[in-house]
């Protein structure tokens, strides 16, 4: 049976890196979630030339919507189990910005914060009577504490951490593990403006830890926090 | 404006970078403005690969494979695709790409535009060889194809184009088959020129590869380690996986560590170990075709001066003396290194109007860049190389002289016709005026 394997913000650098990794572990099901149907047809083409035991699809979904993030949970759950559902997407906002323009910050807290939790929550209801399965969040380190620079993007992956916190507790008896990931800078498009990126994690490197601690799921259900 | 580097680490100069992601959006990316130049992974040594205090098109974001044929072994992929991905993902399929540099951590686009070479010349010829088909964009605007049935110039001008024809974002590559991973080795110390001659000559019919290193510091008569191998056919049992672990050079030391004293023992060092090892053996293609790639960022061991290589090929008439000639230089100025390579290439023309390969015998040393004394070493160099009807690979050049540039490369003046007046780089401006 191959893998069924559902990425929320596929076209995220982070995300894409993992879907190869999986496509080289063996026969997988994915479905490619976003916002750009051409960017989303270009990675499953990607996935599919370098495995033939891959197979895509592609979805695009309005990610502010909690009416659209159910259906589509709905939608995928209807057709089997899901054995990997991995949220993704983010945005680093100019934290500048965000102080002089509170839609700006409304828009990094919602997309960052809010969107992610509505992802998890939907699909965490359609999987929880599952037999197996993982369910993977990508958090941040910048949500370990507030600062300056990036408190609007700091505070949404605080919410991230928190929910995901509630989640783990409420899986904790059932066959369903709950990873968070929270990744230092890594070099992908989100930093690709930013100095220093010889001191970040490779992409590579970040991608592979997620993937092995996917895999490494320990039976006590814990959270992992891969840094 | 973020400081870039090529290999050679001989400066660090601020660019405008802007990086490309998207097929479908770098056209209008590269478009308009001040000239840039796409960088692929910066494994070139030189010039060719910087536009100082201009702009340059980061590549490798461009990552995606596109399509495969597996019935005829053509990939279709983005130009930024590693070399190494390329193999990683297709070996397992019984496909591999016909011909690799020395370093598998290069981009497609990077190998099209230095049209490069690896060790299996006189069979596949070079990288220009295997591209079925490019997708071209220039920074007016225009995006086109070229193949062998379709603007067959553009493919020959951007064969070996050093990026300046445009930038290719597809590329349509030849695969060839292969049974594994492996390749049946084989190791023959030699002990003069005309032995590394001979025993070249000899293997070029049965041995698809065929390197050799040789010991620049060696008093006596040159002396070397010839290696040959084929790939493994059929079922033929396995062998050695790599160790995947990398060792990183974690800073650049203070001064070079690569001097005169160091330098004899190494290469007498790697003299004896392979000496020792002599006879046969299998081993994967990874650390028999790219024994370097496990130490990332070897290139900061010459220290915060950067090292130079210098890479000739000179026909076969004359081979022997011109090889002898800079063998002799080079010891006597006592400035060698211990990547000493040489080998032969085919008897094959080049698809590229400014490819390097040619009919001949190749030779590339690593120096440590001692300012003034290196590069009066160099124009002797030059001079032998001048005088051999041989030339300079740009894709280790920071210094050749434009003259020799034009002896070296009778095709230039058609190429410059196919030149994007919207690219240019330290090393165009250098050579060929702008
Ligand atoms: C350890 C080592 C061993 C090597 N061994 C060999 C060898 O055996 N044989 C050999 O031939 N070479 C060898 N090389 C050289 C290397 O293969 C070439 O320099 C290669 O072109 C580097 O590719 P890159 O992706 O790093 O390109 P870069 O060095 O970044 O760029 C090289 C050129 O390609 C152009 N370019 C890059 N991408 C594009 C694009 N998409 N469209 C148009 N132009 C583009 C750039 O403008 C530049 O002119 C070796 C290098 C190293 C470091
Ligand atoms: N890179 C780092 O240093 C770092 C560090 C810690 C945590 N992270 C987290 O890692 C995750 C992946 O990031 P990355 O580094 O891989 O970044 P990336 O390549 O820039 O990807 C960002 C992703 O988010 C999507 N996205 C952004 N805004 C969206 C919106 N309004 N609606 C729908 N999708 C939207 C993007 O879609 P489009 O392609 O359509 O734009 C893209 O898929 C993010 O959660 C990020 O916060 C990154």
């Amino acid at each position: 049976m191959p893998k069924r394997i559902v990425i929320i913000g596929a076209t995220s650098a982070i995300a894409q890196q993992c879907a190869r990794l999986w496509a080289a572990e063996g026969a997988s099901d994915f479905i490619l979630v976003g916002r750009n149907a051409d960017k989303l047809e270009a990675i499953a083409q990607d996935l599919q030339v370098r495995s033939p035991e891959v197979t895509t699809h592609t979805e695009t979904c309005d990610f502010t919507d909690p009416i659209a993030i159910t259906n589509l949970a709905s939608a995928l759950a209807e057709q089997g189990p899901l054995d990997i559902l991995l949220v993704a997407h983010g945005t680093l906002p100019d934290q500048q910005a965000c102080q002089n323009d509170l839609t700006i910050a409304r828009d990094a807290m919602l997309i960052n914060g809010l969107s992610p939790a509505y992802f998890a929550e939907a699909f965490v209801g359609k999987m929880q009577n599952q037999t197996s399965g993982s369910l993977v969040v990508i958090g941040s380190v910048a949500g370990d504490r507030g600062r300056q620079s990036n408190y609007v993007y700091g505070a949404a992956k605080g919410l991230v951490e928190r929910y995901a916190q509630g989640l783990e507790h409420r899986l904790a008896d059932t066959r369903i593990n709950l990873t968070l990931v929270k990744p230092g800078p890594t070099q992908t498009p989100m930093t690709a403006h930013m100095e220093g990126q010889d001191k970040m994690a490779p992409l590579e490197q970040v991608a592979g830890d997620i993937v092995r601690g996917v895999k490494a799921k320990k039976p006590r259900r814990r959270a992992r926090l891969v840094n | 404006m973020s400081k870039v580097h090529s290999w050679g680490r001989l400066g660090e100069y601020n660019h405008d970078v802007e990086v490309l992601r998207d097929r479908a959006l770098a056209p209008r990316q590269i478009q308009g403005g001040t000239p840039g130049l796409a960088f692929g992974m910066g494994r070139s040594y030189g010039d060719s690969c910087l536009n100082p205090d201009g702009k340059l098109w980061k590549t490798p974001g461009l990552d995606k494979l596109i399509r495969f044929d597996p019935e005829k072994g053509r990939l279709v992929c983005e130009a930024g695709v590693l070399l190494r991905d390329i193999q990683r993902v297709f070996v397992p399929q019984g496909w591999m790409l016909p011909v690799t540099p020395g370093t598998q951590m290069v981009t497609v686009g990077g190998a099209i535009a230095n049209d490069v070479h690896g060790k299996n010349h006189h069979v596949f010829g070079s990288f220009g060889d295997q591209v079925h088909s490019i997708l071209l964009a220039r920074t007016d605007g225009e995006v086109l194809r070229a193949s062998v049935d379709e603007n067959p110039d553009w493919l020959s001008a951007t064969i070996g184009g050093l990026g300046l024809t445009g930038v290719v974002l597809e590329a349509e590559l030849q695969l060839r088959k292969v049974d594994s991973p492996w390749l049946d080795a084989e190791t023959l110390p030699y002990e003069s020129l005309n032995e590394f001659f001979e025993l070249a000559g000899a293997s070029e019919a049965a041995w698809e590869h065929t390197v050799s290193w040789i010991d620049c510091m060696n008093t006596r008569e040159a002396r070397g380690i010839f290696m040959r191998a084929n790939h493994v056919c059929g079922s033929l049992g396995t062998g050695p996986m790599p160790s995947g672990k990398k060792k990183t050079m974690p800073f650049v030391p203070p001064v070079s560590l690569v001097n005169k004293l160091s330098l004899a023992p190494f290469n007498q060092l790697y003299f004896y170990l392979n000496k020792w090892k002599a006879g046969h053996s299998r081993v994967h293609y990874e650390p028999f075709n790219y024994p370097l790639d496990n130490l990332l960022e070897w290139n900061r061991m010459y220290g915060p001066r950067g090292f130079y290589q210098y890479q000739s090929v000179v026909p076969f008439a004359g081979a022997r003396e011109a090889i002898r000639g800079q063998l002799d230089e080079i010891r006597r100025s006592g400035q060698g290194s211990f990547l000493a390579v040489l080998k032969t290439f085919g008897d094959r023309q080049p698809r590229g109007l400014l490819s390097f390969p040619m009919p001949g015998v190749t030779l590339a040393l690593d120096f440590p860049n001692r300012g003034q004394r290196t590069l009066e070493l160099f124009k002797r160099l030059d001079s032998i190389v001048r005088e051999a009807g041989g030339r300079i690979y740009p894709a280790k050049d920071a210094r050749m002289p434009a003259e020799l540039f034009e002896a070296g490369y009778p095709k230039l003046h058609e190429f410059l016709t196919y030149r994007d007046p919207g690219i240019s780089s330290a090393m165009s401006r250098r050579l060929m005026g702008y």
